[in-house]
């Protein structure tokens, strides 16, 4: 099969190219011409030629070869898929956000400076933090910040031997990457039985050397902590700072604000929480929150007020710098117009009830889907979950694995669970439906998930097959990786 | 308003297959004394106010496209963007879809993906690129860890040039400071004139990275072919912070033998909007596939024989190798990678050329034109892309405060990142500026001479 000549669905951009055709053109110079330096100019530039109708074209095929959320249900657990307000795609784009230098002087970008500052407020007021950056560029990225930030506050304690940080076994892959970017020993600690943290093993881990520790609460099974002031408070009596992973905080808003119960430090999911589009893989967005104790660690720069306003004048917003602070942790000031725009956008929008009610109905829509589906498919934590839960995609007696059932949903018009994650979970499928999805839709999907476990035991073939109704069959992803066929373009000379 | 599409009628009859009375009653977990906090926050808008309130905040902002004449730059342009680049980027099965997990139904992200690949590779003329990162200075950082890891922690000396931009030399501090590496060749010692082979005398058999910028931070254009030999002499990578539309009239950083090329997208299609999102591109030799960060996608067939996309090597990732992955990057910039793919397919091999050569004859003919002032000067006789250096006999933010109070955005005072430069204006000019805009930059800036 993979040896014969693959049929071509979409050519690709060089596929199209044909010599001489262009695009968009340019003016000539309205100045004399200067002399290009011959000896450093490039002898080609191997880029596509094509009419502006061919781009455009071509384009529109590849978008129709996506599922979306504006085309239909995205239950992705961890990634909280809700719909993407059409309005803050269009705040965003307004030309006074759009075609403003970074590097402007802060006079004539009084509104941007005013929009980050609030933006900052209103995270903290979410949060229960006291001070907040804009700066990290994503989730990870703000893992990253937050973990430089625990260092420079023990080693500004002379506390230079703490190096391990502890990290549930049910973790996002990105905290131990963002802790191993230290250096870090990470010591895993397993969950119990009612998916909380085990307090036992946390106790064991417990000493001097304890850095600090990454936690998701609600975590990747959706549950919130039982015991989670026992757990903050095993971390901070052996010196321990306490981080939250901020990627389930679609559960909390309005609900319980991570400052109050203890944590030291969370980053938001600006991409996740508050509706800014996932875009394929980013740009994401990720403000990192800390307590008091921390404020002066924080990247450089902040937003702040430099002169007070009064009824008259608004105050001078500009950029302050924290006394102690690691650094910057990306060039100019983090992702203002696709992250922030938006951001501000819907939190203006919710306000405090509106908020509530997000995660709320996120959480209603959880419960029910897994009422709905328990008596099919086994709930190995089987409680009151917060805004996404976890199934055992699995039968007795059956060879249909996770794989399957997440294929054939596509054949039901569905985007497919996250699968395989947690890793504590056998076969997990781990769905989080959002508080933008109506009960027709929770049905449908709940339906489709019982009739696939219907058709694992009379007809397994159409989930092996799956999915045979979309328009790509499954990949052989074994060939991408030895092939490794990264362009379709490549020097002459390779 | 919320985007909540529930019903209190079908909100009661969820309640009761749960098992529960009240949504209140889903919340027993969250310990009492800190359930449901008040928060203290506005009431919310409708969407007729907010977009009020949003036109308002925008527009009390003053934009370089109506407000300002615009001659910064010094790490982000303003560039033309052709119209088709957003009516592609608004389309929702885009930017509303995730991270392409599921490649069934994601071989629209992922094509495009590949295609981007596929095109810094050409314009860099390096053999492979990843998805992207968040910026060129995070994608700087990145290959320094690229570096540390090809040797395995035994080499820990990185020399950088003092004209690579000051923000990215920030960034690469930040994200090394604890790995105990020695940063040399940008102290404040360095000197600022002297050609970039100088660094040579830096790079001995401890060194794992050379990174030099391409136009460099006050927009010279160096052939670094003989560093880059030095170095390689030695054992050592060589990283080459690139704007991507000098590579369009430059010899590219393959060609010159460079290992690594990254730099930031905002050129290519990407709206300066404040300094971000742009992305960051991150292009390398296929020998260091392994060690590269970041998210890769390769061709493939599927089931049914037909030529498809995957993300592949991802067991360099953080979702599968967890503290022993390559970066902890996840969400990148992929969006911004279709902009930048969509922006060099429509403007093409001819566009980009004439946007690059459009560029370098504007800013020649700027920099020929303030040269005549009497007192100003350019600081450097190198040859330059569309950016350079004016010397002038006063301290440049005087003269940019000069220029504001007659709507011109002036250039980027050196003198806040190089304490020696603080009658030196880096003065960017692309093709958004007309010879009207440069001409009334050149009669403002006599007067100021006058003065």
């Amino acid at each position: 099969m993979t040896d014969a000549t693959p049929k071509i669905v979409e050519p690709t951009i060089f596929d199209l190219s044909s010599p001489g055709r262009t695009g968009v053109t340019f003016p000539n110079p309205d100045v004399p011409r200067s002399e290009l330096p011959a000896s450093l100019l490039r002898a080609d530039l191997p880029l596509p030629e094509l009419a502006e109708v061919d781009v455009v074209r071509h384009y529109m095929h590849l978008s129709k070869f996506n599922y979306s959320v504006d085309g239909g249900y995205y239950p992705l657990g961890s990634c909280t898929m809700k719909y993407n307000p059409k309005i803050n795609e269009d705040t965003c784009r307004l030309p006074g956000f759009l075609y403003t230098h970074p590097l402007q002087p802060i006079e004539t970008v009084q509104g941007n400076l005013a929009l980050m500052y609030q933006l900052q407020e209103w995270l903290k007021e979410i949060s229960g933090f006291s001070a907040v950056t804009l700066q990290p560029a994503a989730g990870a990225h703000g893992e990253f910040t937050g973990a430089l930030i625990m260092r420079a506050y023990h080693k500004s304690r002379g506390d230079a031997k703490r190096m391990k940080m502890l990290i549930p076994d049910s973790a996002h892959g990105t905290n131990p990457a963002s802790a191993g970017m230290l250096g870090l020993k990470i010591v895993q600690i397993p969950s119990d039985a009612r998916g909380n943290v085990d307090l036992k093993a946390l106790k064991e881990q417990c000493d001097d050397t304890v850095f600090g520790m990454m936690l998701t609460n609600p975590n990747t099974v959706g549950m919130f902590d039982e015991h989670i002031e026992d757990v903050i408070k095993i971390i901070h009596d052996c010196g321990g700072l306490m981080y939250a992973d901020g990627a389930n905080l679609n559960a909390l808003l309005g609900i319980v604000r991570p400052g109050d119960i203890g944590f030291d430090l969370m980053h938001f999911n600006l991409h996740k929480t508050f509706a800014v589009p996932h875009g394929g893989g980013g740009p994401g967005s990720g403000p990192v929150g800390v307590a008091a104790h921390l404020a002066d660690f924080l990247p450089e720069p902040l937003v702040g007020i430099l002169e007070e306003g009064d009824d008259e004048t608004p105050p001078l917003f500009g950029f302050v710098k924290p006394a102690k602070s690691i650094g910057r942790m990306k060039a100019f000031h983090g992702h203002f117009g696709g992250g922030m725009v938006r951001a501000y956008t819907y939190i203006t929008m919710h306000g405090p009830e509106g908020l509530k009610d997000v995660s709320q109905y996120a959480v209603l829509n959880a419960n029910y889907l897994q009422a709905r589906l328990r008596s099919t498919y086994h709930v190995p934590f089987d409680r009151i979950c917060m805004h996404e839960f976890v199934v055992e995609g699995q039968f007795a007696g059956s060879d249909v694995r996770a794989l399957d059932i997440a294929k054939r949903l596509m054949d039901y018009n569905f985007h497919p669970p996250t699968n395989y994650f947690p890793l504590i979970v056998h076969e997990a499928l781990m769905i989080e439906p959002t508080e933008t999805e109506n009960k027709d839709t929770l049905d449908a999907f709940a339906d489709a998930l019982i009739k696939i476990a219907e058709e694992a035991k009379t007809k397994p073939e159409l989930l092996h097959n799956a999915p045979s109704t979309t328009l790509f069959g499954r990949m052989d992803e074994v060939k991408a990786a030895r092939d490794l066929v990264l362009c379709c373009w490549l020097p002459e000379d390779y | 308003m919320t985007y909540i599409p529930i019903s209190p009628k079908e909100r009661d009859a969820m309640l009761a297959t749960i098992g529960v009375k009240t949504l209140d009653d889903l919340f027993k977990d969250v310990p009492a004394k800190h359930r449901f906090p008040k928060l203290d926050m506005p009431p919310a808008l409708t969407e007729m106010e907010a977009a009020m309130e949003l036109e308002d905040i925008a527009a009390s902002n003053e934009n370089v496209r109506g407000d300002l004449i615009s001659f910064l730059g010094a790490g982000a342009y303003n560039h033309y963007i052709p119209s088709v680049v957003d009516h592609i980027l608004r389309r929702g099965e885009f930017y509303t879809a995730y991270t392409p997990y599921q490649p069934e139904i994601s071989q629209g992200t992922l094509q495009g993906i590949f295609e981007y690949q596929s095109l810094m590779a050409a314009l860099t003329g390096m053999e492979v690129s990843n998805a992207s990162h968040y910026d060129g200075a995070t994608a700087a950082a990145e290959a320094v860890n690229m570096a540390y890891a090809q040797f395995r922690g035994k080499r820990k000396k990185v020399v950088i040039s003092p004209t690579v931009h000051p923000q990215y030399r920030a960034v690469i501090r930040t994200y090394t400071q604890g790995m105990e590496l020695e940063l040399a060749g940008d102290d404040g010692n360095a000197d600022l004139d002297s050609s970039p082979q100088e660094l040579k005398s830096l790079i001995d058999e401890n060194t794992m990275l050379v990174i030099v910028q391409y136009p460099d931070f006050f927009g010279r254009v160096y052939d670094y072919t003989k560093l880059i030999e030095a170095a390689h002499s030695q054992g050592a990578l060589v990283c080459i912070v690139a704007n991507p539309i000098a590579l369009a009239l430059f010899k590219t950083p393959g060609a010159m033998g460079a290992d690594i090329c990254v730099g930031d997208g905002q050129p290519l299609g990407i709206p300066m909007w404040y300094g971000g999102p742009s992305l960051g591109f991150f292009t390398t030799k296929k020998s260091y596939v392994h060690k590269m960060a970041g998210r890769l996608v390769g061709e493939t067939v599927d089931s049914r024989g037909q030529r498809a996309y995957v993300l592949t090597l991802t067991a360099r990732e953080q979702h599968i190798k967890r503290e022993r992955a390559t970066s902890n990057i996840c969400s990148n910039e992929s969006l911004l990678a279709l902009a930048a793919a969509v922006y060099l397919s429509v403007v093409g091999k001819t566009g980009l050329r004439q946007v690059a050569e459009l560029c370098y004859h504007k800013a020649h003919y700027a920099a020929e034109q303030l040269s005549k002032i009497k007192g100003m000067g350019l600081c450097f006789t190198e040859p330059f892309f569309h950016e350079f250096a004016l010397c002038v006999n006063q301290p440049a933010e005087e003269v940019n405060a000069h220029l504001l109070e007659h709507g011109i955005l002036g250039g980027y005072a050196l003198g806040q990142d190089y304490p020696a430069l603080k009658n030196h204006l880096l003065i960017a000019v692309t093709e958004m500026n007309t010879k009207e805009e440069i001409d009334t930059l050149v009669d403002i800036l006599s007067e100021v001479n006058h003065d």
